[in-house]
């Protein structure tokens, strides 16, 4: 079976049908070995003692919201260019989960910043970046529901994803060009990262957890939405009968 | 007279006899302005502050109010179709839309800015920096809106999609005017960098607006 047979509704349901179970089970073991590193191998801060172990939720959730937006492009020149059968169908079904990726970074983030900076929120570049990236979110997942025809739906939500992948650089590099109270970036960032291997392993791998916990969820609302749209043709072909 | 001009005339003619033309915008201007002292106090050195923000809230509302009457008028009418199936490219066309749209809205706010400004407290420095962003800054707007307008312009029950489509893109349009505008009166910063990159804002969105706004019609009307 080839890549591109995966452009057929009817086998990608066949073989999500298949890989979900397996991707279940490896999102909770991820969890599992990355949870045990976090509290019994990452090391306390010094200063800021246990609290510092939000990082592990909040870095990773952070990355997600930007790669599912990019993901969301990807998806949106798939519609757009090559008008693949399923990239539509993928770049809705991921804008709700990367939406609350998104606000659990925010939420994380703040609860963070509370005994770290004694504030819930500062209006920096960082944060006004994510949270403006948040209202994108939004926004997309607002124009698939007014919009009643799903296929003129997905053509205008792939010209909204892509005019606001703009915002992606800003917020990546909004550490480096203005001056943040948000610490710079620690990880990607010229020169290799600058974290302690103690704390960076568990950090990638609660990460690579989060991916899994993503592409997990993100498959199985994919299946969702095309069976929503069949359920959708069926409702239309009862009425055309009907009348 | 080539198709552009034409389209720019007749997009300025119909703009200005329907709908209250350019003064309705002006007024909501007036109105947004007068709100402002109701809700935060009437201390005017907080009013000279502020005066530069609440100026470019209120013409970032304004401009956004007769955004969606842009593209949708042209729809209900048919004539966006003839545009559509014309030789003109459609960039050039929603271009003349954008530019006409600009000049009756968007300019005549720049003109009232130093009557509001005065309403405002703000020094003569501060009333010119500000009008100087807003004409640099405004053709952002008016093109970052005519993205969104292309996008809702088949809904018939579109209600807020519009502002919450748009307004996210004109954050940095609106970050940028507002502290060339305090780094002209107060600032330890010089005018000229957020200026700059408020004119880099402005010819970026030129491109991108027309080109989005295009797709947007052709995917979105077929």
């Amino acid at each position: 079976m080839t890549l591109i047979d995966l452009a057929n509704p009817t086998r990608f349901l066949a073989l999500t049908a298949r890989m979900l179970p397996w991707l279940a089970v490896a999102t909770c073991a991820t969890f599992a070995i990355g949870l045990y590193l976090v509290w019994f191998v990452a090391p306390d801060d010094y200063q800021q003692g246990a609290t510092v172990k939000i990082m592990f939720i909040h870095v990773p959730n952070a990355w997600l919201a930007m790669a599912v937006w990019g993901l969301m492009s990807i998806a949106s020149i798939g519609t757009l260019v090559w008008r693949h059968p399923l990239a539509d169908v993928g770049a809705k079904a991921a804008a709700p989960i990367g939406a609350a990726f998104t606000f659990l970074a925010l939420l994380t983030g703040s609860l963070w910043g509370r005994p770290m900076w004694g504030t819930y929120w500062v209006w920096d570049a960082r944060l006004t970046s994510v949270l403006v990236l948040f209202l994108m979110y939004l926004g997309v997942m607002a124009l698939w529901r007014t919009v009643d025809d799903p296929s003129r739906a997905a053509r205008a939500a792939a010209i909204l994803t892509l005019v606001g992948a703009i915002n992606l650089p800003i917020i990546k590099f909004s550490v480096d060009w203005w001056n943040t109270l948000h610490q710079p970036a620690s990880v990607f960032r010229p020169g290799g990262p600058t974290i302690d291997p103690s704390i960076l392993t568990p950090l990638l791998v609660m990460a690579l957890a989060f991916m899994l916990l993503f592409v997990t969820l993100h498959l199985a609302a994919m299946r969702n939405e095309i069976l929503r749209r069949r359920v959708r043709t069926m409702w239309l072909m009862q009425a055309h009968a009907a009348s | 007279m080539t198709a552009f001009t034409a389209l720019l005339l007749r997009d300025m003619r119909l703009a200005v006899r329907i709908g209250g033309g350019a003064l309705m915008g002006v007024l909501f201007f007036l109105i947004v302005v007068t709100l402002v002292p109701f809700a935060v106090g009437p201390d005017l050195a907080q009013l000279r502050r502020i005066g530069p923000a609440i100026l470019w809230l209120g013409a970032l509302l304004a401009s956004l109010l007769t955004l969606d009457r842009l593209l949708a008028a042209d729809h209900e009418d048919g004539s966006l179709d003839l545009l559509l199936m014309g030789t003109t490219p459609l960039e050039l066309a929603v271009l003349a839309k954008a530019a006409a749209h600009w000049i009756t809205s968007c300019l005549p706010l720049v003109i009232a800015t130093p009557l509001l400004g005065l309403f405002l407290n703000l020094e003569p420095l501060a009333i010119g920096a500000v009008a100087l962003t807003l004409l640099a800054g405004t053709p952002a707007l008016t093109c970052i809106g005519l993205i969104g307008a292309a996008l809702s312009v088949a809904l018939r029950r579109g209600g807020l999609l519009l502002p919450v489509l748009v307004l996210p893109l004109t954050v940095p349009i609106l970050i940028f005017g507002v502290a060339a505008s305090n780094a002209a009166v107060a600032g330890p910063m010089s005018f000229g960098a957020p200026f700059m990159i408020l004119c880099a804002l402005t010819l970026g969105s030129l491109v991108l607006g027309p080109f989005a706004a295009a797709a947007a019609l052709r995917h979105g009307l077929e």
